[in-house]
Formats: C-alpha cells, sequence, structure tokens
C-alpha cells in the first residue's frame, strides 16, 4: 500500500515534469531555475491553502468556507493595519491565525457536537463569513495607501535567495509533514478517515479529531488571509471569490481521497504545483488565460479517474486476502 | 460525508398517529417558518403586499427551484450534482452561438434542454459507468462546463436572442401569474408524483437507504442514478432557457455560485444530504422561504451578500433546531 502511494505522488511529479517541458519546447526560458522559483512564489498560498483542505478531507468531511475564512480575515487584518499602522507584524499575524482558528472552530464545533454534515455547514458559513465580510468593510476596500509598508513588503522580502512567501509555504509544508506523519494527531486523522467505526474502538475521538481538523483548516485559511491580501495589496469582500473550488481541485489532483484517509502531504503540494504551472504556463504559451478552467476541469477530471483506479485495486487486494483466510 | 456511527438508523415497528407526525413533521416547521417570514415581511415593508411584488418575488427562486426538484431526488440517492450552474452556463452559450447561426426560438429552446441533458448524461456516464465520486466529478465538469463557455466567449457577451424568446423568462400566462412560476408548479407536481407515489421513487429512497441491499433486490440502481443525473442536466437546461430568456444576453459568468443556492434549498426542505429521506413538498417550500427571504430583504434594500448571512444562518440553524431539540428531549 505504501509504494502505490508513493507510485502516485511520482507519477504526479513526472506529469509536472512532462508539463514543464512541454511548455519549455515553445519558450525555453519557463524551465529556468528562476522562473521555477517565481512559480513556486505564485503557487505558495494555494499549497499551504490545500494542505489544510486536506486534513478536513482526510477524516471524510470537507470545508467549503476557507476562501471565504480567507477574505474575512484577509479583511480584518488589513483594516487593523489601516487603523492601527503601528502595531507591529508578528501581532497581526497572529490575530490573523488567531480569527481563522475562530472561524474555524465555529465549522468544527457544529459539525463536532451537531453532528450537521461538514458540507452543510461549512455550505452555511461559506456564505455567513463572506456576508460578514462584507458588513465588516462596509462594502468597502482596503487599497494599498491604507497599507503599512511593512504589512505589504514583509512576504516579499529576500531570505537565502527565495521570497519570504516562499519560506512561510516551506515552513507550513514542513509542519504538515511533521504533523500528519509523526504525531498522535495525524495518525488519528488518517485513521477516522479509514475506518471511523474501527477508530471509536480504538479509543479515538472521531468527533474531537474532525474539530482539530477543522481549527487547522481554519488557521491556514486565516494566514493565507493575510498573504493574500499584502501579496495583491487590496482587501475587498470579491477577494478569492470561488476559490474553495481550486483548494479542493488541487487536493483532487494530488490524489487525495474525496472518500477520507487516503492522501499525503507531498500529493496536496504538488497538486497546487500543477495547477500553479497551468496557471503561469498559459500566458507564456500564447494560451488565452480563458482556457485555465476547462484545462483545471479536464485535469480534475483525469486525476479522479486515475485515483479511483488505484483505490479500486487496493479494494481487490483486501478482498483477496480475506477469501485466502 | 459524515460519519454514520453514532446514528444507526432505525425503522419503527409502527407508524406514528399521522396527525401527530404531520404537525411535527419537517414540512410543518417549514411552513411556520415560512408564514412568519411572510408576515414579517407585509409588517417591514408597505410595498410588499401587491399581487406585482409577490409575482416579482416568484423570479427570485424558480429558475433555481425547477434544478432543486432535480436535484432532490439525486441528493436522496446519495449523489450531488455540483455542476448544475456551469451547466447553465454552457447552454446559454451554445445557444447564443445558434442566435449567431440564425435558428430561431424553437430551436434554441431545444438546443438549450439537448444541452442540459448531455451534460447530464456525461456526469450520469462518469459517476455510474465509471465509478467515480459524485462530488469530484461534478466539481470537475463544474470547470469543464464553464471553462468551454469561457473559451467560446471570453469576455464577450452574446445578444439579440428573438423578441418571442423573451416568453419564457419574462412572460405571464393569466394576469399576475408568469410562465416561470406555472412550469415551476407543473414540474413540482410531476416530481412530487414520481418520489412519492410511484415504484421509481421508492427505489430512489431504498437506494438512499441501502444501495447494496437495493443492487440485491434486483433494482438497477446504476441506471437510476444515471436517469436522475440526466434529470437534474435537463433541468438544469431548462433553467437555463428561462434565465437567458429573461435577462437576454449571455456571458460566461451567468448564474455563477447557483450550485451552491440550490443544494441550500433542497438541505432546508429537509432532504438529508446522506441520502435517503426528503420530500419534493418540503424542498417546494424552501424555494418559497428563501424567495421570500431575499425578496423582503430586498424591499428593506438590504444588499444581496448581506442577504446570504441570513441563507446561511436559516440553513445551519433549520438543520440545528432539531438535533439540539431531540437531544434536548431525549436528555428528559
Amino acid at each position: 500500500m505504501k509504494s502505490l502511494a508513493k507510485h502516485r505522488e511520482v507519477w504526479l511529479v513526472v506529469a509536472i515534469a512532462a508539463l514543464i517541458a512541454l511548455v519549455a519546447t515553445r519558450f525555453p526560458g519557463f524551465a529556468r531555475l528562476g522562473n521555477l522559483a517565481t512559480v513556486f512564489n505564485d503557487t505558495s498560498i494555494l499549497m499551504i491553502l490545500a494542505l489544510g483542505q486536506m486534513a478536513v478531507i482526510l477524516t471524510r468531511s470537507i470545508d467549503l468556507s476557507m476562501a471565504a475564512n480567507l477574505a474575512f480575515t484577509g479583511m480584518a487584518v488589513a483594516m487593523l493595519n489601516s487603523a492601527v499602522p503601528d502595531l507591529p507584524l508578528p501581532l497581526l499575524i497572529v490575530s490573523a491565525l488567531a480569527i481563522g482558528l475562530v472561524l474555524g472552530s465555529i465549522n468544527g464545533l457544529l459539525v463536532w457536537k451537531l453532528d450537521i454534515p461538514s458540507i452543510v455547514v461549512t455550505l452555511g458559513t461559506l456564505t455567513i463569513y463572506r456576508g460578514a465580510t462584507f458588513v465588516l468593510s462596509g462594502g468597502a476596500w482596503v487599497n494599498a495607501d491604507q497599507m503599512s509598508p511593512a504589512f505589504i513588503n514583509f512576504q516579499r522580502a529576500s531570505l537565502l535567495g527565495l521570497p519570504v512567501l516562499s519560506w512561510i509555504a516551506i515552513l507550513v509544508i514542513a509542519a504538515f509533514w511533521l504533523v500528519m506523519t509523526r504525531t498522535p494527531l495525524g495518525r488519528s486523522i488518517y485513521a477516522i478517515g479509514v475506518n471511523p467505526t474501527a477508530s471509536v474502538y480504538a479509543g479515538i475521538d472521531v468527533g474531537r479529531t474532525k474539530f482539530v481538523a477543522f481549527c487547522i483548516s481554519g488557521m491556514v485559511a486565516g494566514l493565507s488571509g493575510y498573504l493574500w491580501v499584502s501579496r495583491y495589496v487590496i482587501a475587498s469582500v470579491e477577494v478569492a471569490n470561488g476559490y474553495e473550488l481550486s483548494i479542493i481541485a488541487a487536493c483532487v489532483i494530488g490524489g487525495i481521497s474525496i472518500a477520507g484517509g487516503i492522501g499525503s502531504v507531498a500529493g496536496a503540494v504538488l497538486g497546487a504545483l500543477f495547477l500553479g504551472i497551468i496557471q503561469s504556463a498559459l500566458p507564456v504559451i500564447n494560451v488565452s488565460p480563458f482556457w485555465q478552467m476547462a484545462i483545471s476541469g479536464s485535469a480534475i477530471i483525469l486525476a479522479v479517474l486515475l485515483n479511483a483506479r488505484g483505490e479500486r485495486e487496493q479494494g481487490r487486494i483486501i478482498l483477496k486476502k480475506a477469501e485466502a483466510a | 460525508m459524515s460519519d454514520a456511527v453514532h446514528s444507526p438508523r432505525t425503522i419503527p415497528d409502527r407508524l406514528d398517529n399521522p396527525l401527530r407526525s404531520a404537525v411535527l413533521s419537517w414540512e410543518a416547521l417549514l411552513v411556520i417558518v415560512a408564514v412568519a417570514i411572510f408576515v414579517i415581511n407585509s409588517f417591514a415593508s408597505p410595498y410588499f403586499l401587491n399581487a406585482w411584488s409577490l409575482s416579482d418575488l416568484t423570479f427570485n427562486f424558480t429558475e433555481k427551484a425547477l434544478i432543486a426538484l432535480a436535484m432532490a431526488l439525486l441528493i436522496i440517492t446519495g449523489e450531488i450534482d455540483l455542476s448544475v450552474a456551469a451547466i447553465i452556463a454552457l447552454a446559454s452559450t451554445l445557444m447564443g452561438m445558434a442566435v449567431q447561426a440564425g435558428i430561431d426560438t424553437p430551436g434554441l429552446v431545444a438546443i438549450g434542454i439537448l444541452v442540459g441533458l448531455g451534460c447530464g448524461a456525461f456526469n450520469g456516464a462518469m459517476v455510474t459507468g465509471l465509478g467515480l465520486p459524485s462530488i469530484v466529478v461534478t466539481i470537475g465538469t463544474m470547470s469543464l462546463f464553464r471553462g468551454i463557455s469561457y473559451i467560446i466567449l471570453g469576455d464577450q457577451a452574446y445578444k439579440g436572442y428573438p423578441a418571442d424568446f423573451a416568453f419564457f423568462g419574462q412572460g405571464y400566462v393569466w394576469w399576475v401569474v408568469s410562465f416561470e412560476l406555472v412550469l415551476f408548479l407543473v414540474a413540482a407536481l410531476i416530481y412530487g408524483f414520481l418520489l412519492h407515489r410511484t415504484s421509481f421513487g421508492r427505489r430512489i429512497f431504498a437506494i438512499g437507504n441501502n444501495p447494496v441491499a437495493t443492487q440485491f433486490s434486483g433494482v438497477r440502481v446504476g441506471r437510476i442514478k444515471f436517469i436522475l443525473f440526466c434529470l437534474t442536466g435537463l433541468m438544469a437546461g431548462i433553467a437555463s432557457v428561462l434565465i437567458t430568456s429573461r435577462l437576454g444576453s449571455t456571458r460566461p459568468s451567468i448564474a455563477q455560485g447557483y450550485e451552491l443556492e440550490v443544494i441550500t434549498m433542497v438541505v432546508l426542505g429537509g432532504v438529508s444530504i446522506l441520502g435517503g429521506a426528503g420530500s419534493i413538498p418540503g424542498v417546494v417550500l424552501a424555494a418559497f422561504i428563501m424567495g421570500l427571504v431575499t425578496f423582503g430583504l430586498g424591499l428593506l434594500n438590504v444588499p444581496g451578500i448581506v442577504m446570504s448571512i441570513f441563507i446561511g444562518l436559516l440553513l445551519i440553524v433549520v438543520i440545528a433546531l432539531p438535533i439540539v431539540w431531540n437531544r434536548f428531549r431525549m436528555q428528559r
């Protein structure tokens, strides 16, 4: 099973390499290391969000409210920054994490304590958080001239040749890898996705673990809220509208099973990178950006076709063992 | 999505007193909510209680509610279709192309409906033929269908629909009764009959409760699901004709976000997102409630985005209330 899982990520790497090679035949500069670093930086926020979504999907849930959470948190920190420009940046980042955590924990509590299906809860909070962003801002934008230079420039600062934004993404990836593979929490998240009933008997609190997963995705969305707003230097109600589906698409392309329990940190990162490369490659090879949506749609369908084949083979192997025994 | 670990389904050995179960039913709760919102609306705005206002109100939801009827059946079997809004966009775009080619109204309607049916069949084939999870397939086709509209249209728009095409989205059958409303009510009757009075409907509930047992009972689960995906696509095609006719133009961003409103309607109508339970009267009531809320708030000059807070809260509160209430009763 482990080698099979590795297999999927290997294929994704091959697909990404082929994609880069294909673009490079038309425009050689695309495969230059410097450009690839730029693509990585451009995809950082999507990668961070996809990792948070992965934690939730692994527990057989889904978080449709991430983009709305991002918009609300982004607006909140931008308004905080423009109201109190002297507030130190670390405090702003902590408050972004905290606001995101609160919004995520609301989802988690409704799923945990009331047993409402996550798709219903987050469908509701998606519209509530987006609406709350409007109420908070009164529909007004926060523009570049209202943000402090530190707020805007922090993620653009270069550290060892890479922008801080890329380093934040790398840090988040490392943290997720650590939590998912090296901690009891990570094991529990996988366990309740694979078999919730067995997990209960193994002493895992299924509801509580889901709650924690939603807190993680909320926190990550909050962090992305700050990163998004300071990257595009605008906070508005429309920020990241409909982005929740891109996040889920990245997870699906990365081989994370929507049925829970199957998926890896590498998969989520590679899935996001795949979408990011398509996005940055299209203008380079002179394809109208209007093609992007249809291409990522086809990629999702293709990915789920390949995923399903892998998952079905696993099922067959288990059956055969049961028959033999 | 959610685990059914804590709440095994139970089948009672005898039914409740019919009157008692009617009073305590989900539909009764929805009627109370609808009446309450209606009364609040009529006090809140002097313009509300007026035949033309009430007629305008129905335009808020009829198109989405048409799709919700078919979506309810699909969700009862445990599947979902997130691509309905994208189907509207693609069907509308192809109708726009047909207009440029000089095709007249009957042809346009046929194209809209057939494109919807075709998209639904594509979803159904992916889900039932290849055994893929519907939520992922339809997230994919949602991008694909709307993506094709973007490829065709880019930042342009199609206009110039024939004058008699406007009837479907703007016409009235009698006095203030619009064509859209009549179409919706007729469709609701058909779907209600199909779900609650035919063996096909019984099979839909059976699939939602236990697809494996249903399969072994000799029901062709895959075929029924395929038919329901086709029906959902068909309704999206019909909705596309209505919206295109009402707006008189097509942009690739048409009907953006409708899928979530349609699903909200279905869930608010008492259909279990886990499958196996739900009713058409519930969905119809939920459609009216959503129409009342958005129209009432609109009369009070509340912006659309703030309305969405109320819709979201309504969804969560209406779902949470019976759960909290049941828990409260069990503790006593």
